[in-house]
């Protein structure tokens, strides 16, 4: 494990933010492309897990413990949140029979 | 020199898992897909030597939200083939909006330091210290989150109930 | 002259503040209060100061009385006080003003005694002698100026008294348009004035004016446009054809206002601004000009009218214009006399007419007519009396008022001299015509208002009676020298006018010729009555016969209405109903509304972006990420 650590040289930050910036756009990307609602969740995931693997390499890099701190609550609430959301979509899907989100469009003109 | 290799094969792995999250027709697919990107993530973490963080990840993440959805998804009987053939545009201008995306991110965060770090004194990720950090300075945020989820219980119960 | 500071001036602010509480307990309390009591109190409240205008004028020959109320308009070294002033000119109008108006103010009482704005109207008078009094005492300008407008604002008020009837309203307006109109004059001199003297109060201005400093061309135009004020109020050409349209209101309005008080506005300025006019020769000669041709515009009128009133309203412009040739040719003495002699005699016989029109129930048409002297006694006589006063017969007051300048004039101008004497000619053939028409011959209307004709009451006819008196014995104020008395006037007036008589000389009339021209006109007077007789009573072939051709232009006033309205008033009103349909309706309306129609079609067309879909609303969130992620990125 050590020889492992004391020999993670030579990656530097940018790496990790083009690796999150290209982790976050797919997510995006995901989001405006499906119209499954469980696939428009995961990819909301996918983009917390960016932000949080880019925040614990801050951490890292500036040897403040703070950002992983957040990370773990960031997790809490992305827990926290996809309870709710899920039993959201359970109730749609009873109400609806379908969890194609154009299908919710009634809130319009 | 053996770190940057994991580093890339890591980040191989997990572009690749992301882009069939969204890219293939059962949403099953997708969950087991995201499930391999999460176990990616935490290879990531243990390379920072993150180590608190890479296990809760897979417990967490990969354990129970995974797991949740492929419950949902399966209770429900979701995995037919959704949605109909979208006009090719709206996806073309989606990734295209995308890359943009990226682009501006990456161009906003340019100007960081370029200098590799000297990893001879990590210890921060690990579970000692970082507990030592979670119950001094940031209790009491720790001890809402309790608060938290006993909100998102209740909600959840609220809104799942059949009536 | 020296001003006294004894106990006297507080005079002054009680004889303004009578008819004003006057005002205010008949305006505010009106409707809760009775006839009879608002009847007396408007009395009562112009009496009073009738009296104290007695105690002035006996104390104001040798010098004169000014208070000082408080300091009105401030502003760094221009400063216009609210002075109150009273010299022997002021006190002569003050008698006339409140002594009429309370005769008037009685009368009143009997004739408004059946109408329902009784309180209104009572209201509305004192209000008027409000206004007038601070007219006549005012020692600024400006605060003459309040109680011009003041009395130009009662005066509408009270023509469209009875303001349910539309042409009275028109009346109105057409009264308080025109002398606004004439105001604009005034409002120019002031500002002359006080650019010229830098101060509005008469003793500064008419000290700076005895120096003999000021430039010839300001004088000039000082005065031109104080006469322009004066031809409004006083009705005078090109002003005066509101007067007999005035003639809508009640019939006491016609006596106070139109005959006595407020026509005599304009006369009293120029008299209280002499010096000014006497260092100004070509505008006297313009104000004479002016007031003899205006005396026989309204005398060639008055001869084919056929309403009583207007009859008399004409008569009431001619005798103006007598008094500003007066003034134009000097005699301020004179004008001022000839002013209260024909107040006298004015109002008595509007008040008679005034009777007359009572007994008929209405009937205002001369026409219609006749033979009332022998149910209407009293009337009959007093407007007799009124009659020979107007036109001059000696020993009527109206006879050496109007010698008194008859030989001013020619001794300013013989023309001017032959076209009085026309002008006094037609006066005694017109007023005779009105008394033979209404009064002698037989009656030519209908048996249902013969019925109830009735003398009136005594609270109308004993102040007629009181006026006829003054009308006969008035000329005891200025007899003449020749006579061997002294002229009464002339003296109380002369400490006014000093400086003014030493600046334009004026010669005297030698005897022979002055007792030539008073032959001339009573001969001429006679013959004229005589004439009337015979017109009018011995052979007169009733209405049906129609005016000869040439007489036509006379008996259409000369169509100066309507030269009016073609002129001025359809112009204005072309223009006022451009601006409302073009500019208010169109462009103003049109762009507050299109704002709204703008904003209500933006959203029409806006409202579609919320189409519902949830796809559509995560791009435009992201895409306004990216933009603010741009614009962050170029500021920095």
């Amino acid at each position: 494990m050590d020889t492992i650590i004391t020999s993670l040289q030579g990656i530097s930050i940018q790496s990790y933010v083009w690796l999150c910036s290209i982790l976050f756009t797919i997510g995006v990307v995901g989001v405006l492309i499906r119209r499954n609602a469980i696939v428009v969740f995961m990819s909301i995931e996918m983009m917390l897990n960016s932000v949080n693997l880019l925040l614990a390499a801050f951490s890292v890099y500036r040897n403040d413990p703070s950002g992983q701190v957040f990370v773990f609550f960031i997790m809490v609430v992305a827990a926290a949140e996809v309870a709710v959301g899920l039993a959201l979509l359970v109730m749609i899907y009873r109400n609806t029979q379908t969890i194609d989100i154009n299908f919710l469009n009634k809130l319009k003109w | 020199m053996f770190s940057t290799v994991l580093f890339y094969i890591l980040s191989v792995i997990l572009l690749f898992s992301s882009l069939m999250v969204i890219f293939s027709r059962k949403p099953v697919n997708s969950v087991l897909f995201l499930i391999v990107s999460f176990f990616a993530i935490s290879g990531h973490y243990i390379l920072l030597n993150a180590q608190f963080l890479a296990v809760v990840n897979i417990i967490v993440y990969a354990g129970a939200i995974m797991v949740l959805f492929l419950f949902t998804v399966m209770l429900l009987n979701l995995n037919k083939e959704t949605e109909p053939r979208k006009p090719a545009m709206f996806k073309v201008i989606s990734v295209i909006t995308g890359c943009l995306l990226a682009i501006t991110f990456i161009g906003a965060l340019k100007g960081i330091d370029n200098t590799p770090h000297n990893f001879s004194d990590n210890s921060i990720g690990l579970i000692k210290n970082l507990g030592k950090v979670l119950f001094k300075e940031y209790l009491i945020p720790f001890e809402l989150t309790s608060l938290l989820f006993l909100a998102s219980i209740v909600g959840t119960l609220m809104i799942g109930k059949k009536e | 002259m020296v001003s006294m500071a004894n106990g006297l001036n507080i005079l002054l602010l009680l004889i303004l503040l009578f008819p004003l509480t006057g005002f205010i307990i008949s305006g505010v309390f009106g409707k809760s209060l009775s006839k009879l009591f608002v009847g007396i109190m408007a009395s009562t409240v112009v009496f009073i100061p009738f009296l104290f205008s007695i105690i002035i004028a006996t104390n104001v020959s040798q010098h004169s009385i000014s208070l000082n109320l408080f300091e009105w308009i401030h502003f760094n070294n221009f400063s216009i006080p609210f002075n109150l002033f009273a010299d022997s000119l002021t006190a002569l109008m003050l008698l006339i003003v409140t002594g009429i108006g309370f005769l008037i103010h009685v009368y009143s009482i009997g004739y408004m005694k059946h109408d329902e704005g009784f309180n209104r109207f009572f209201a509305y008078m004192n209000l008027f002698v409000f206004f007038m009094l601070m007219l006549v005492i005012s020692s600024n300008y400006l605060v003459m100026f309040i109680g011009w407008e003041g009395v130009g604002l009662c005066s509408y008020l009270l023509i469209g008294f009875w303001f349910k009837d539309h042409a009275n309203n028109n009346a109105a307006k057409k009264a308080f348009i025109m002398n606004r109109i004439g105001d604009l004059g005034f409002l120019l001199a002031l500002f002359l004035i006080f650019t010229t003297y830098n101060s509005l109060e008469f003793s500064n201005v008419f000290d700076g004016a005895a120096k003999l400093t000021t430039n010839g061309s300001t004088m000039f135009w000082i005065t031109l446009l104080l006469f322009i004020g004066a031809t409004g109020k006083s009705a005078q050409i090109p002003l005066y054809t509101w007067l007999p349209d005035a003639m809508a209101g009640p019939t006491p309005v016609s006596a106070l206002i139109h005959a006595a008080t407020m026509v005599t506005a304009g006369i009293y300025m120029i008299a209280r601004s002499s010096i000014l006019f006497v260092l100004a020769p070509d505008v006297l000669s313009i104000i004479s000009i002016v007031g003899i041709f205006t005396a026989l515009l309204a005398a060639t009128i008055a001869i084919f009218q056929n309403d009583i009133k207007k009859v008399l309203a004409y008569s009431t412009i001619s005798q103006l214009g007598y008094m500003f040739a007066a003034l134009g040719a000097g005699a301020f003495t004179g004008a001022m006399f000839h002013l209260t002699t024909h107040a006298f005699f004015k109002a008595l016989l509007f008040l008679a007419a005034g009777s007359v029109i009572h007994a008929l129930s209405g009937e205002q048409d001369i026409t219609k007519m006749g033979g009332l002297s022998k149910k209407l006694k009293i009337t009959s006589l007093v407007f007799l009396m009124g009659t020979i006063a107007i036109s001059g017969i000696p020993p009527f007051s109206g006879f050496f008022s109007k010698d008194e300048i008859l030989s001013s004039l020619y001794e300013k101008n013989p023309l001017l001299w032959i076209l009085g004497i026309a002008g006094a000619l037609m006066t005694a053939f017109y007023m005779f015509r009105l008394y033979f028409l209404v009064f002698k011959g037989t009656y030519r209307g209908d048996d249902e208002t013969a019925k109830h004709i009735h003398e009136s009451p005594k609270v109308m006819t004993i102040p007629l009676i009181v006026l006829a008196i003054l009308s006969i014995v008035g000329g005891m104020l200025g007899l003449p020298e020749w006579l061997g008395t002294q002229h009464f006037l002339h003296n109380y007036l002369a400490p006014v006018f000093k400086v003014s008589s030493q600046i334009m000389i004026r010669n005297n009339l030698p005897f022979s010729e002055e007792i030539l021209l008073i032959i001339i006109s009573v001969v001429g007077v006679l013959i004229a009555i005589i004439c009337s007789w015979f017109i009018y009573l011995k052979r007169y072939k009733g209405t049906e016969t129609k005016t000869p051709a040439f007489f036509r232009i006379f008996e259409a006033k000369y169509w100066m209405d309507e030269i009016y309205e073609f002129l001025f008033v359809k112009p204005v009103l072309w223009l006022s109903d451009t601006f409302y349909r073009i500019i208010e309706l169109k462009w103003i309306d049109g762009l507050v509304n299109n704002i709204g129609v703008m904003v209500v079609r933006t959203g029409n067309w806006i409202k579609y972006i919320q189409n519902g879909y949830i796809e559509f609303y995560v791009y435009m969130m992201v895409l306004g990420i990216i933009a603010l992620f741009i614009i962050n990125i170029i500021i920095r």
